[in-house]
C-alpha cells in the first residue's frame, strides 16, 4: 500500500530537513575552546524524522480529503452528540463541577493563578466571539477594550477610591461605549479593511496610555491596585487568589449564560444573518447600523469586565500588557477553538493559555510549537477544535 | 387552476389605486446614466413586469427603489393600502422593507448556514421588537413572541410549499427551492408589494410553471401586488397585467402583453434593426 512515490517523497523531505536543520543541529561552535563540533548523529535524526513526518502528513491529508464530504451535511461532531445523551451528560457535568470547585484546593497557588488567567481569556474569547464568530466582523483591536476596562478600574481607584465591585460594571459600560465609538466609523468597512482599522484603534489606545503621562502614568503603569475584597474580611494572598478564582468562575458562567441567550435571540439571528449576507440582511429589514453597533458594544462589554478583573488580579498594570499580541492571542482562541461556538472558545482558551504555561520547561521552543500547532490546526481542523455546528431551531409540527 | 388574471382584477379591485409611483427617476454612476428619467407605476393587485435586454438597468432600478442606491434624481412614492402616499428616496433598505416593499435577488442571496425556517424568521425581524434586555431576561412576552414567530414563519413556508424542508440548511436546498425560499423570506416581511428579480432564472419549464402559479396565487390570496424582472417571455406574457420595457436606462414602451408583443420598438430593442425583415 505504501507506494514508491510516497517513499520517494518521504526521502526527499528527509533530505530537505537535513539541509534545513544542518546549521543549527549539526554544527556547533564551541566558543570557549574555539573549535567546531560536528554532531553528525543529529543529521541522522533529522533525516529519519523528516521522512516519517512527511509520510504521516500525507496520510493525514488523505484522510482529511476523505472526510470532507461528510462535513458538509451538517452532522454533529461526536462530542456534541455524546453531550446530547443524558446518561453521559449528567455525570460529566457533575464531574466538571467537582473538579472546578476542588481545583484551588488540590493544586498550588501558582496553578490557580494560571487558571485565573485562562478564565479571563475565556471571557475575552467569548466576547470577541460575538464580534468575530457571530457577526463576522474581524476585529484586531479587541485588546483596546480590555485596556479600557483595566485602566478604568486602576484610575478610578487611584483618584476616587472606587472599589472593585463598583468598578466592574463601570468597566463593562465604558468598554461598551468604546465599542460603539470604534463601531461607528467602521460601519461601512468589511473584512480586511475592517481588520486594519480596528488594529489601528487598538494601537491608538495603547499609545495614548503609553504617552499621556498625566493621565495614565505612562509606561511605568499603575501599581497597588487593590484586589477584590468583601468588606470586613481580611484575605491573605492565597485566600485572595482562591476568591478571585471562584469569582472568575462565576463571571465566566454569567458570560456563557448571557452569550448563549443573546445568540439564540432575535438579535443573535440578526448577527448571523449579517455575517452570512450583508445586503440581503438589510433588504430583509434588519438595520445594519444598529446590529453592527450592538455586536461591537456587547463584545467590548466583556473585554471591559475582564480588564477590571485583570487589573485587580495582577494589582499592577501598564500599557505593555495590552499590545497587539494580546489581540492576536484572543483571536487565535476564537479561531482555534471554533468560531461561533461557546464550547470551542472555552477549549481554545484553556489550550492556548495552559499549554504554553506548562511548556515553560521548553520555553525556547514555545513559539515554535505554537506556530506549528496553528499550522496543523488550520490544515486539519479549519473549523476549530470544536467546530461550531450551530443548533438551528428544530421545528416540530406538534408545536402549532 | 387559476382564473384569468385580467378578469380577477376587475372583480376584486373596483378602484384601482396606485401603490408604487416612480417619477422621472435617474441614476448616474459617474458619467454613466444607468437610469434615465424613468417613470413606472404599479396599481394595487397588479402583476407588473419590467423587461429589457441585458444591461438595460432593470436591477439598478430595483436597487434604486429599494434603497440600496440612493437615486440621483426623481421621486419614488409609495402608498401602502390604507395609508397616504409617501416619498421613500434615500431611505435605507431596511426602512423601505419596513414600509412594505420586499424584494428577492437575481443571484440568490440566502443565509446559507441558517435553516430554512430561520431564513424566514429573519424576514419577520422588522415586525418584531424584542431588544437586548428581553434577549437576556427572556420575559413572557418575548417567549410568546418567539413562539408566534415560529408559527408565522412555518405558515409562510407551508404557503410557498417549502414546509418539507423546514429544518434543512438553506444552502443544501435544490435550486428551485432556494428561489422559492427567497420569495418566502420576502413574504415574511409582510409586504404590500413584492419585487422579484428574475425569479425564474435557471428554472426548468416545470418549475417555471409552478412559479407562475405561485405568483398568481400570492397576488390573489395574500393581497400582495407584484413587480417582477424576468427574461422568460412566456412567463411574462402569461402573467403580467402590464409590462414596462427598458433599454439603455430609458423606458421604451409600456402596455398590456398584447400591445408589447406587437410593439415595433420593443422588437427592435430585442432583436436588432432588421427584426421585421
Amino acid at each position: 500500500m505504501m507506494s514508491f512515490e510516497k517513499i520517494k517523497k518521504g526521502v526527499l523531505a528527509g533530505i530537505w530537513f537535513i539541509f534545513l536543520t544542518f546549521p543549527i543541529m549539526v554544527i556547533r561552535v564551541n566558543t570557549v575552546e574555539n573549535i567546531i563540533e560536528w554532531r553528525w548523529i543529529n543529521m541522522l535524526y533529522a533525516g529519519v524524522g523528516g521522512f516519517f513526518l512527511s509520510i504521516i502528513w500525507d496520510e493525514l491529508l488523505r484522510k482529511q480529503e476523505a472526510n470532507k464530504n461528510k462535513a458538509v451535511t451538517g452532522e454533529m461532531p461526536i462530542l456534541q452528540r455524546m453531550m446530547e445523551n443524558p446518561s453521559v451528560r449528567l455525570p460529566s457535568i457533575i464531574g466538571l463541577v467537582i473538579f472546578v470547585c476542588a481545583f484551588p484546593y488540590i493544586f498550588s497557588m501558582y496553578q490557580t493563578n494560571i487558571m485565573i488567567s485562562a478564565l479571563i481569556y475565556i471571557m475575552l474569547g467569548l466576547g470577541l466571539n460575538i464580534v468575530v464568530g457571530l457577526a463576522g466582523l474581524l476585529d484586531l483591536g479587541y485588546v483596546a477594550f480590555y485596556a479600557v476596562g483595566a485602566y478604568s478600574y486602576a484610575l478610578l481607584n487611584m483618584h476616587f477610591g472606587v472599589n472593585f465591585w463598583v468598578a466592574l460594571p463601570i468597566g463593562a459600560a465604558l468598554g461598551a461605549i468604546c465599542g460603539m465609538i470604534l463601531g461607528y466609523p467602521v460601519l461601512r468597512l468589511k473584512g480586511d479593511y475592517l481588520a486594519i482599522v480596528t488594529l489601528g484603534f487598538g494601537e491608538i489606545i495603547r499609545l495614548v496610555l503609553e504617552n499621556w503621562n498625566a493621565f495614565s502614568q505612562g509606561p511605568s503603569g499603575i501599581a497597588n491596585i487593590p484586589r477584590p475584597a468583601i468588606p470586613g474580611i481580611e484575605f491573605s494572598l492565597s485566600q485572595a487568589t482562591v476568591f478571585i478564582y471562584f469569582m472568575m468562575i462565576l463571571l465566566v458562567i454569567f458570560t456563557i449564560f448571557m452569550v448563549h441567550r443573546l445568540e439564540n435571540s432575535r438579535i443573535g439571528r440578526a448577527w448571523i444573518a449579517l455575517r452570512e449576507d450583508e445586503i440581503a440582511c438589510q433588504a430583509m429589514g434588519i438595520d445594519k447600523t444598529k446590529t453592527k453597533l450592538t455586536a461591537f458594544s456587547l463584545g467590548a462589554t466583556w473585554a471591559g469586565m475582564a480588564g477590571v478583573v485583570f487589573a485587580a488580579k495582577t494589582t499592577f498594570i501598564n500599557p505593555a500588557s495590552f499590545t497587539i499580541w494580546e489581540s492576536v492571542m484572543i483571536l487565535c482562541i476564537v479561531v482555534i477553538g471554533g468560531m461561533g461556538s461557546i464550547a470551542g472558545v472555552i477549549v481554545g482558551a484553556l489550550f492556548l493559555i495552559l499549554v504554553p504555561e506548562y511548556l515553560r520547561a521548553f520555553s525556547e521552543y514555545r513559539m515554535l510549537v505554537f506556530g506549528a500547532v496553528l499550522v496543523i490546526m488550520m490544515v486539519f481542523r479549519p473549523g476549530g477544535l470544536i467546530a461550531n455546528v450551530r443548533k438551528t431551531y428544530q421545528f416540530k409540527s406538534s408545536e402549532i | 387552476m387559476f382564473a384569468k388574471p385580467i378578469n380577477l382584477k376587475v372583480q376584486k379591485f373596483k378602484f384601482m389605486k396606485s401603490i408604487l409611483n416612480v417619477e422621472k427617476i435617474t441614476m448616474r454612476f459617474g458619467g454613466l446614466k444607468a437610469l434615465d428619467n424613468l417613470d413606472l407605476e404599479v396599481n394595487e393587485g397588479e402583476i407588473v413586469a419590467l423587461i429589457g435586454p441585458n444591461g438595460a438597468g432593470k436591477t439598478t432600478f430595483f436597487n434604486c427603489i429599494t434603497g440600496i442606491y440612493p437615486p440621483t434624481a426623481g421621486n419614488v412614492l409609495i402608498a401602502p393600502p390604507g395609508q397616504s402616499s409617501q416619498r421613500i428616496n434615500g431611505l435605507k433598505p431596511n426602512e423601505v422593507t419596513e414600509r412594505g416593499m420586499a424584494r428577492t435577488f437575481q443571484n440568490i442571496r440566502l443565509f446559507g448556514s441558517m435553516s430554512v425556517l430561520e431564513n424566514v424568521m429573519i424576514g419577520r425581524h422588522c415586525r418584531l421588537k424584542s431588544g437586548i434586555a428581553s434577549a437576556i431576561f427572556r420575559p413572557r412576552s418575548t417567549v410568546e413572541e418567539e413562539k408566534q414567530l415560529i408559527k408565522d414563519s412555518y405558515e409562510v413556508l407551508e404557503k410557498i410549499g417549502l414546509s418539507k424542508y423546514v429544518n434543512e440548511l438553506a444552502m443544501n436546498l435544490p435550486y428551485g427551492a432556494q428561489r422559492r425560499l427567497e420569495i418566502a423570506r420576502a413574504m415574511a416581511t409582510d409586504p404590500f408589494l413584492l419585487l422579484l428579480d428574475e425569479p425564474a432564472a435557471g428554472m426548468n419549464p416545470h418549475e417555471t410553471k409552478e412559479l407562475d402559479d405561485l405568483i398568481v396565487w400570492i397576488r390573489d390570496n395574500e393581497n400582495i401586488s407584484i413587480l417582477l424582472i424576468e427574461h422568460d417571455m412566456k412567463l411574462v406574457m402569461s402573467l403580467s397585467d402590464k409590462i414596462f420595457v427598458m433599454d439603455y436606462g430609458k423606458k421604451i414602451a409600456e402596455g398590456t402583453p398584447e400591445q408589447i408583443k406587437s410593439n415595433p420598438i420593443v422588437i427592435k430593442a430585442y432583436l436588432g434593426e432588421d427584426a421585421d425583415a
